[in-house]
Order: structure tokens, then sequence, then C-alpha cells
């Protein structure tokens, strides 16, 4: 009956995003609303000595000024995301070290890192608030500060927390086969060092809160441009000490999140907590400045890894030992570190594997996971790794990788691991040598070859590079959906799982629709929201479609179950015998008697005209909370063609493909603009965005001049090949798709240039690949020809 | 994000700005397009006590043809020269040249005057205004003179204007028609900063050799460069591609860029001799097919 | 602190405000007129979300003051689509190619887009359409759905 899903239905969501009357955070005005301003540290590493206020308050327009101080015993302290520790038999498994390391909503005595919150001011409005900011005076005693994570882990390093002892916040080890067998047997090993830096997630919406405390009913009403609000109530509750039921937290229209805005923020604590002291609404909204630096970033990781390979290009296997550079604290357990341990060997048979990890803290802003969340990091080492194997052994690399691929039939894998919510990780279906073939064909190898060949004649450097991830995506524990007909007839659909841009409203509402026999039209679907359902999660590591969907599907199954068991009554026929279309309910056999779905919404009514049957409650609703046994496997398969301007060292992206597998299409509209997207952003952390702080932990990338995000100049148009290969872990087979894009460019892009500049055998081992430092790698190689 | 508190000033014409400044010029800040100086105020990296919004300056609007060259008002917006025909016609570097000033969005609000005050040595219109040997119409409550980019232009981010004192107008010569032109800019994404640039002149005699040459290398240095021993140099030579490389990295060791993120001193230097050599070759392309025999 | 008059025609309508003299046209068009379908992505003039018309030419409102807006037509997204509601020609191609996902930076490229468009009457090169949306940042489409909309935009409008 699927007539909508599949379909390139137009979304539901554009008309008031088109006509300015969206509704984000930043457009919420309420009456006798304040706004805060925010003092942030300007230092990596101090001790506060004192802070003195006084000037500040008195400034025209000015509330108040709040510092550490003024929450002292009425708001907690951040420790760790309960949501992100270990289940029981992946801590037994693994035995990580994983400490304790709490975050003040206000630095006290010692600030971090650059950017931490210190003081914040209420005023009348924002430039009020911003007149008061410079008016605070801080005395700072500067102390050492570290920014290099191999210099962190070093146990003459200043320590940034005392009571951790050293600044190894957290390690841990996977080890699957035998890997020193597996180096004795090998023909070759290869070693490299391979960065992925930090990067930042920049939605284009900043971060920013509005609460309002109704005293009269003690209400604390919270809007956060969230994608976690229910997170966000957890720990509002928790941290400040409310009744969780007497919070709503309401992500609006949210200008896209990435990942930043999954974590819980101590503005999101604060601000609502000083609405209930001053009586008064009280909005923040983040500037660029401040989200440069406050935002959490993310990536950063170092690995050192060597690989064993046989003289025809076998993996036999890989050791690896990377630092993830933290920043100031981690609250997220081992979330993206661990991703890329159970990542990194990605499409390829590897069975012999040892991993290394830790998490290591410095003076800069703290990280979680961003789009892909440990995976091009992962891909970045692995497929880098193809590439130089090829290079070593004089192959193609499209040959080392069909050498080491895990093949169709091999399917269902498992990759001897346990995933990070803690069941065994076993790739359920694909087929990867088919993604590649499918994206050589697009590309048309052969002729590119060709094509590279006259083109170097002419001194024209044109490179072909390929990358290809596996993601586990769509992770639980739940999400809920509440699916209701009201008396008009209409159907909503109510989820825990919040967008950003995702279209939940109108994918979820295909979905809903086919199970009615409606148009999406006849569907409204709410999220966001912690007053629709008790229970929700949130929309982060490519999981809205996985779960809130499935949620959709069976709560919408359930809910016709029910419409037609009350049908049933109205028209005296067994529901077995009903089949529901085009908002009718009628006998199979005579179609032209039916009940409308209004007549059955006010039939589902409690009272003397109720029709439901005995054993079943009144009402015309049904829940489900969809549990996944664990997460589903999509993959890909990317290909990037370049030209590196060799006197220059700008490149530019000439073609751009992605072969990919997320299981059941919902909207293909959609999936294909969450790969574009994804692709610029992978775009992005291959040629132009890097945080980079100095050594005195300033920030160095604070605005959008040196911070530099893809325009459409720099993004090409991605060519895209489908698989489809259903998930058998939820029940309409699909498989998560938001990260996917984001994964794979970095790597192919980088293979790509060092494929164009073969001939010098460049090796490109961190990036972005600014024109700068593939110059300085040119230079580098041409000397060495002179040589 | 928001702007400190100021004084708002905005007169109606030349003598009234002239007096304002006059009077506060020392605390205040001239605005013509904003597009520089608002977001440091919205950074509240510069906190003037006055504003002089000289927008409403009527005498500083407008584009004119004088016998040599063409003279700009300094409050006469990018957009404006980047449609203007007659400067197509008669200055066509500035109207290849202005295309890589930002967006549309800041080409719409920006001024010629202003991207001369602010000086930045990456800037495309001081680097053109270089190469074309213009100069800038300077007036104060006192006096009008004209100074020359060597004069005007004194450091990063510095020029030689006084408080009291205004960019009235900046005069653009007119290139010859049988001028052979380039401009070369290379930044890390459109629109942004040039990492450098190269904007260059080169007229040929009848026998093909050049006769002239102006050049002027942006983001190079602390202020637009000359590389005047560049330009003797191919001064009587019949380019070809070895002049043209020669010419290109003769000065480099000149050259004194400021490296930052995007780009290491070293490689700024590098770059502007890549560029340099591209933009001769295109300039002596031009002159060689606008050469009449 | 003083106030200047500011006496603005927006979206057709002439308004009259007192207002600090510092504000940004963008706080203006957002707090005190009510428009909020203008976003604030950066405030310094790069992501190019706050774009609106300033007598029909695209700039950014985060890096003008109210007070220089004096005496100028200003036309924000609420302005265009149709008056029953409907959507105009750019509008309707959004819709229909999937130029947006969050929506934030939308009206931003809207406004750029109807400058662009009113000065390129013909269809333009895929290359001009890229250069004419450059000063406009968007992070979830990767633009390429942006551009087909640009396109579908010209044909809608013959």
């Amino acid at each position: 009956m699927a007539q909508y899903v599949g379909q390139n239905v137009k979304r539901k969501e554009d008309y008031r995003l088109l006509t300015g009357n969206g509704r984000f955070v930043g457009d919420i005005r309420l009456d006798n609303m304040a706004e805060a301003a925010i003092l942030r540290s300007s230092y990596g590493h101090a001790l506060i000595k004192s802070i003195d206020t006084s000037k500040a308050k008195d400034c025209e327009g000015v509330i108040d000024v709040i510092t550490a101080a003024d929450l002292e015993g009425k708001v907690q302290p951040f420790t760790e995301f309960v949501e992100f520790t270990l289940p029981p038999n992946l801590e037994k498994d693994i035995k990580p070290i994983i400490k304790k390391n709490p975050e003040p909503m206000l630095a006290k005595d010692r600030v971090t890192f650059v950017g931490q919150a210190i003081a914040i001011v209420i005023a009348e409005n924002r430039y009020a608030a911003e007149d008061a900011i410079g008016l605070i005076k801080i005395e700072f005693e500067p102390l050492p500060v570290v920014t290099d994570p191999y210099e962190s882990v070093k146990a003459e390093s200043t320590v940034i927390h005392q009571d951790l002892q050293n600044n190894i916040q957290s390690h841990f080890e996977v080890s699957v086969g035998d890997v020193e067998k597996a180096f004795n047997q090998a023909d070759h090993v290869i070693r490299a060092r391979i960065k992925t830096p930090r990067v930042s997630g920049n939605p284009l919406e900043t971060r920013g809160v509005v609460a309002e405390y109704e005293e009269r009913t003690q209400q604390l009403q919270v809007w956060s441009s969230t994608q976690v609000p229910y997170m966000v109530r957890s720990y509002l509750s928790k941290l400040v000490g409310l009744v969780e039921n007497n919070i709503r937290v309401v992500a609006p229209d949210v200008g896209g999140g990435f990942g930043p805005k999954c974590a819980v923020y101590p503005e999101e604590i604060v601000i609502p907590y000083l609405s209930t002291k001053y009586k008064r609404p009280i909005k923040w909204i983040e500037d660029r400045l401040e989200h440069m630096q406050s935002t959490r970033h993310s990536r950063d990781q170092v690995h050192d890894v060597e690989v064993a390979v046989k003289n025809d290009g076998t993996i036999l296997g890989l050791k690896d030992h990377f630092l993830l550079d933290n920043g100031a604290h981690n609250s997220f357990a081992l979330c993206c570190a661990y991703n890329s341990a159970a990542h990194l060997r990605g499409m390829y048979r590897i069975p012999n594997y040892d991993i290394t990890g830790q998490i290591v803290l410095t003076n800069k802003t703290p990280n979680v996971p961003y789009r892909g969340a440990g995976r091009p990091e992962a891909v970045f080492v692995m497929d880098r790794l193809i590439y130089m194997i090829a290079e070593k052994l004089n192959m193609d690399p499209v040959d080392v990788s069909f050498k080491n691929f895990i093949t169709p039939e091999e399917m269902p894998y498992d990759t001897d691991l346990f995933y990070r919510d803690g069941a065994n990780m076993v790739l359920e279906n694909g087929d990867y040598p088919g993604s590649l073939k499918q994206a050589m064909k697009i590309v048309g190898y052969e002729q590119f070859r060709e094509q590279q060949k006259e083109a170097r004649e002419k001194g024209k450097y044109l490179g072909i590079g390929f990358s290809s991830y596996i993601e586990g995506t769509g992770i639980g524990p739940h999400e809920g959906a509440v699916v209701r007909l009201d008396s008009s007839g209409h159907i909503l659909a109510f989820v825990g799982s919040s967008p950003h841009g995702q279209s939940h409203e109108t994918t979820l509402a295909q979905i809903c629709a086919d199970e009615f026999g409606v148009s999406p039209d006849q569907v409204t679907v709410k999220a966001g929201d912690t007053s629709l359902l008790p229970y929700g999660v949130g929309t982060f590591a490519s999981r809205g479609a996985v779960t809130a969907g499935s949620a959709v599907h069976v709560a919408s199954k359930k809910l016709k179950e029910k419409l037609l068991a009350i049908a049933g009554e109205m028209l005296e026929v067994a529901a077995s015998d009903l089949e529901l279309q085009n908002g009718k309910v009628y006998p199979k056999a005579m179609p032209t008697r039916f009940v409308t779905l209004q007549e059955i919404a006010l039939a589902a009514k409690p009272g003397p005209r109720c029709k439901v049957p005995e054993g079943m409650e009144p009402g015309a609703s049904a829940t489900h909370y969809f549990v996944p046994p664990t997460v589903t496997f999509s993959s890909g398969f990317h290909t990037a063609v370049v030209e590196v301007d060799k006197d220059t060292g700008f490149v530019e992206i000439l073609r751009y493909i992605v072969v990919h597998d997320c299981g059941r299409v919902l909207n293909p509209m959609i999936v294909d603009g969450q790969i574009q997207g994804g692709v610029a952003q992978g775009i992005g952390g291959a040629l132009y965005e890097e945080i980079i702080y100095d050594e005195n932990g300033q920030l160095v990338t604070g605005t959008y001049m040196d911070y530099l995000l893809p325009t459409a100049m720099e993004v090409p148009v991605v060519e895209m090949g489908h698989q489809e290969f259903l998930s058998p872990r939820n029940p309409m087979g699909i498989k998560g798709v938001g990260e996917g894009g984001a994964i794979g460019p970095p790597a192919a892009i980088a293979n790509a240039v060092c494929d164009a500049l073969k001939p010098m055998k460049i090796e490109i081992n961190t990036l972005p690949v600014s024109p700068n430092k593939l110059r300085s790698l040119i230079e580098e190689a041409e000397l060495q020809e002179m040589h | 994000m928001k702007p400190p508190k100021f004084s708002y000033l905005r007169p109606n014409d030349l003598a009234e700005a002239l007096d304002l400044l006059a009077e506060y010029g020392e605390d205040a800040k001239i605005m013509s397009g904003g597009q520089s100086l608002i977001p440091l105020l919205n950074m509240r990296l510069s906190t003037p006590r006055y504003i002089i919004d000289i927008g409403r300056v009527k005498e500083l609007h407008g584009i004119k043809e004088e016998e040599d060259a063409i003279v700009i008002g300094g409050m006469t917006r990018h957009v404006d020269v980047e449609k203007s025909e007659l400067i197509k016609e008669k200055c066509p570097l500035l109207t290849e040249g202005i295309r890589w000033v930002g967006h549309t969005q800041i080409r719409s609000r920006g001024t010629i005057g202003g991207s001369i005050a602010h000086a930045d040595p990456s800037a495309e219109l001081p680097c053109i205004l270089t190469a074309l040997r213009g100069e800038i119409v300077v007036a104060s409550k006192e006096d009008e003179f004209t100074l020359t980019p060597e004069e005007f232009f004194l450091s990063y981010l510095l020029t030689s204007l006084e408080p009291d004192q205004l960019i009235k107008g900046i005069r653009f010569p007119k290139l010859n028609k049988n001028s052979g032109y380039a401009f070369e800019e290379v930044a890390r994404r459109h629109g942004d900063f040039a990492l450098v640039e190269v904007a260059a002149v080169i007229n040929l005699d009848k026998d093909g050799k050049v006769a002239e040459a102006q050049i002027a290398l942006g983001g190079a240095n602390a202020v637009p460069f000359v590389p005047l021993e560049t330009e003797e140099f191919l001064i009587g030579k019949e380019p070809n591609e070895t002049i043209l490389k020669e010419a290109a990295t003769l000065q480099l060791e000149d050259l004194d860029p400021e490296g930052d993120i995007h780009g290491s001193k070293e490689y700024r230097r590098y770059l502007t001799g890549v560029l340099l050599q591209r933009a001769l070759h295109t300039a002596v392309k031009r002159a060689r097919e606008g050469v009449v025999v | 602190m003083k106030e200047t008059l500011v006496k603005v025609t927006i979206n057709g309508k002439e308004v009259a405000k007192e207002i600090e003299s510092r504000w940004l046209l963008s706080d203006f068009l957002r707090d005190n007129l009510g428009l909020t379908g203008t976003h604030v992505g950066c405030e310094h003039g790069v992501c190019g979300a706050c774009t609106v018309l300033i007598n029909g030419e695209p700039v950014r409102s985060c890096l003008m003051l109210a007070v220089q807006a004096d005496g100028c037509q200003v036309e924000t997204v609420e302005s265009l689509a149709r008056a029953d509601g409907s959507f105009n020609h750019i509008q309707q191609a959004f819709a229909n190619n999937h130029a947006l996902q969050c929506g934030f930076c939308t009206p931003g490229f809207l406004m750029s887009l109807k400058s662009f468009m009113e000065n390129n009457p013909t269809l333009p090169t895929d290359e001009e359409i890229r250069e004419a949306i450059s000063g406009n940042l968007c992070r979830c489409t990767g633009y390429s759905n942006i551009i087909k909309a640009v396109k579908e935009a010209y044909a809608l409008n013959c």
C-alpha cells in the first residue's frame, strides 16, 4: 500500500519557512522579556583572582549581573551525560578508564578554555547587556596553557583538572584476532600518522534559549535551539531541582544542528533558572563570535597506525593508537572515540585488529559529536592506508579495495566486537564491491585514466580518489510516537525526535498517510516539544527516520487496527473484513457502505454513543515506542575527481559521486538533499575548515573570515547512485542517512589530490588540504626529486 | 555583537561634513558604506564617540570623466563603478578588478572612498589605483589637494589622512586604447580577502616591445607595492614566457607579506610571482590583440 | 540615549520610529517592527542570512544602521508572497526543488535572488548563479538544489 513512501512528496515545512513565518528561538518575543549577554574567558587557562561587577550593575538598562557565586547551591554542575554511558557488557569487555569530568555552569575560580562562560548580564535589551559586559572587571592569573595533545599526555604537563591527576580523561583498548601473528606474516608493514583536525559544525542559526516562568502554576517554559529537548528537560530538572513535569522544553524551528546542538549547554540550564529567579522571561541568543568559541567543536584525532599487508594487497592486520583531543571537558564518555574504533575497518575484512584510544584534555573548547561522529576520522585513516598500500605495491587502489572488501556472500558479517549500544556489531547486508563498481561506472573509470594521462602531458594535474564508509545508524535506546485521529478526522503524529532540517513533518506524514490510505496533507506531524510525549530522545546519529519512522509506522498500524475494530462495531462487520482507504472504512465486499474517519473518531469518544469494542480503551489514539535491537548499517562509496593547480596549490573538485545504501528510501528528494548537504560539509573539512588555536590557547579562527564554510562556488553537484538493501532490524527496512554524506569527502578528496600528483609521490595525512599546505608538499617533493 | 553607543552626525553637504570633521574629527569615525566599519563596531573593536555619516553628502557621489582620468566621488558605491559603461570603456582594469570585491551585497553598500581609506593592503581598489598611478583627492575645511598612492598609503590599515580630512574623490587615469591590462587574484574562497593580487598594464610599441609597464602587487606588503625594477626590466623587451617568468620573480625578495593561517609569508611571496606571471601574460596578450599595426 | 527618527518604506508601508542611532537595521526590522523573517546569522557581514533589499538592491542588514535606511525603500522576505498568500516564482521553485532544509538561511537567498533575477532577466549559466548566491551561506543543502531552483524560477517567471 506504499503510495507515498518512496515518493518525492514536497515538504510540508516549506510554506512557513519560505514566507518568513518560521519561528526560531530568536524570533520569540514575550512581554517584559529581558535579554542576556555572557562574559566569556579571554584566557585559555588562568585563575580568577577577583570579579568586580559593580560598574556593570550600575549600567543603564541592566537588571543584574550573575557570577558562579550566585549559582552556588542553586544549580549543580554537569558531570557526564548518562545517555552516553557504556552498556555493561561493553564496559566489561573493554574495561575502559573514564574519569568523571564535571563542568561548571559558570567558571568560578579557574578558566580552562577561551570562551568559557564567567558572568551573565541580564538587561532590558542585548545592546545594554553588551555595554555592561565591557564594564565587568576580572583579575586573572594566567596559568601554563596546553594545546597540543602530545604535550598534554606527558607526565610533566600542566594538569588542567587537578582531581583527574593527569590529562588523560579516558583510555580504552579493543582487540580482535591475533595482531602480532598477522604482523609476523606480513610482506610489508606501512606506518603513518594521520590527523583529522578540529572543526566546528556551525549551523547557520546559533544556539539560543528563551525561558519563561509562570509562578502561578510553577510552570517553566523553555524554548531552545537544540537537537535534544528531552535531554534539556531532564538536566534542567536534575541540576536545578525542579519537578520534571513542570518543565516544558520546546525546540521550535531549529536552524541546523549537525551535532553541536546535541549537547546540553550551561546556558540551557542557567537562563531558565534565572527566569525563575527574576520572574521575567529571559532570552539569550548566542552571537557568532560566542558560537565559534563556546559551541562545542569536534573531530581532532591523531592516529598512529600500522597496517600489515601481503604482496598481493591482502590486509592481514591493523594496529592503531589514537588520541582524541577533546578540549577542556568530556561529558560524552567514549562516544566519538569508540565510534572511530568500531568503524575504522569500514568495508574491509581485517581479521586482526588492535586499537587503543585515549581522550586527552587540552585548553580548548570541549568537543562533542558532529555529523559523522568519529567516522570521518576513521575513514580518513583507512582509505589513506588503502592508497598507501596501492602506492607501495604499485597496484591500483581500486584493486586493493576489491581484494579486501567484505563480500555480499559473507553477510551478515560479524566484526567480532561490540557496538556502542552493547550489541554484537554485525553488518546485516549490503554489496560493497557492487557499490565501488557502480561508482566506477558512473565516473567512467577507464576513460578517466586515459583523460588523466593526456592532461598530464599538457601539464594539467587531474586525479581521482575513492573512499568508503559503513555507519551504524538509528541508535536506540528508543523513540516514540503517538498517532491520533482527532474529531475532525484529521490524523496527528507526535514524535520525540525533533527535527532541524530533516523534514520530519513530511516523511513521517508519508509513513502515516500510507497506513491510513490518506494524503500526507491529512496528517500533521508534531515534534520538538516535551509536552507531546512522556519520553523522547532526539535527532542525531542518523537516527530520525529509523527510530521515529519505525515508531510512527507501528503506532499507525496499531491505531489502524483500533479504527477498524471501531468501524466493525459501527458497520456490524468483522474488522478483518474491512478495508481502510481514502479516509473511509468499508467492507471489502461492499465498498459503497462505509464510515468516514471523522465518524469513527466521533464513535471513539467515551460515552453512550461510544463504539469502541469492549476490552479496548475509548479514544482514537495509539502509542508505540520503537526500541531497535541494535543499529542498522548504512554504507557508501565516494569518488572525487579533482584538478590541482600545481603552481598555486589550489584544488578544484570537478566531479563528486556518491553511491550509497540507506535501506528503504522514504523520500528520494530528501535523501538526496541529505547526501548533497553532507558532502558539502565534508568538502569543508577536506579543503577549507579548521579550528585553530595558538600556543596561548587563543582561538585564531574566531570569525567567518577565518573559519571558511564552503559557498556555492566550492561545492559541485553530487552525482548519485543508489543501492537499497532493506535492514531487517526495523519494520520498514530503513537505514539512517543524515551523516553519510559528510563521512567520505576528506578521504576521497585527499586521495584524489595524491592521485593527481602521483608522479611526485606526495602524501596527505592531515586536513584541510589548503593551498599553502599543498604547495609546501609539492615543493618538498620537487626538492627531493632534484637531489 | 551590537555596536557601542556613539553620537550620530549626518551632514547634508560637503561644507557641513568638513565642519563636523574639523570639530569632532579626533574622536570620530567617518561612515561611508560602513562595510568595514560596522563589523568593527559590532565586535566592539572600534568605539568612536562620534560617527559622521557622509552618505548624504551629494558632492561625494558620482563618476565624472576628465580629459585623462575618471574621477569617482568618495561615496560612490562599488556597484555603480561595476555597472558604469564609461569606466568599462575607459578604464576596464577597474571594471575587471572591482568584481573581486566581496559579494554583491557588499558592493551595493561599500564605497570607493571607504575602501581606499580603509587601506587594507590585500583589498582590490588600493592595488588597482596604485597600478594605474592614480590620485586621491583629499578635502578638509582648510583646503583640497591630491596625493599619490605612495603618499597616501602608509602601512597596514594606515593612511596619511588627518582626522579633519576626508576623501573627496579618486582619480583613475584612463587606459589608452591599445593598453593590455590584467587583474589576477587568488583567495581561499571566492569573495574572501585576497591572499595576493596583481594589477598590471602593458603598452607595446609598434615593434611589439614593451613601451610601458605599470604593475602593483596587493597583499604582498603593508601597502600596495610597485615593483619598479620589474617594470624597468620589461621596457624595451619583446615579451615571451621566459622573459615574463624572469620578470615575475625579479623582486620577490622585496616583498614582505604578513603571514597568517591562510598563507604563510613565504607562500604569499611565492604566490605573488605566480600571479604576476599570469597577469603579465594576459596583459601582453591583450596588448597584442589591441595593437593597431 | 539620544534617539533619531527613522522614516522608511517597508514592504510598501511607510513607517516612522524613533530609534537609538546605534541599532542595526536587522534588529530594527526584527525587534521594532516584528519582521522576524530576516534572520541574523553572523553579524559581521559574511553569512548573508540577513540580506534585505534597499531601493531594490541586496544589502546585509547587519552591516547597516537603521538610521542609514532613513528615506529608503526596504523589502524583506515577508513581501515576497502574492497578495493571496501564494508563493512567488522563486519561493515556488525553492519548494519544488527542496532548496531548503532548516530554512534559516533561506530568506537571505530569496532576497539576493529577487534582485539578481531582476537585474539578469535571461537565464544565466550555472556559474553565474553560483556567483550570485556566493554571498549567502547555507550549511544544509550543499547548494545544488538552490541552483536547480533558480533555473526553475526563471522558467516559472516566463
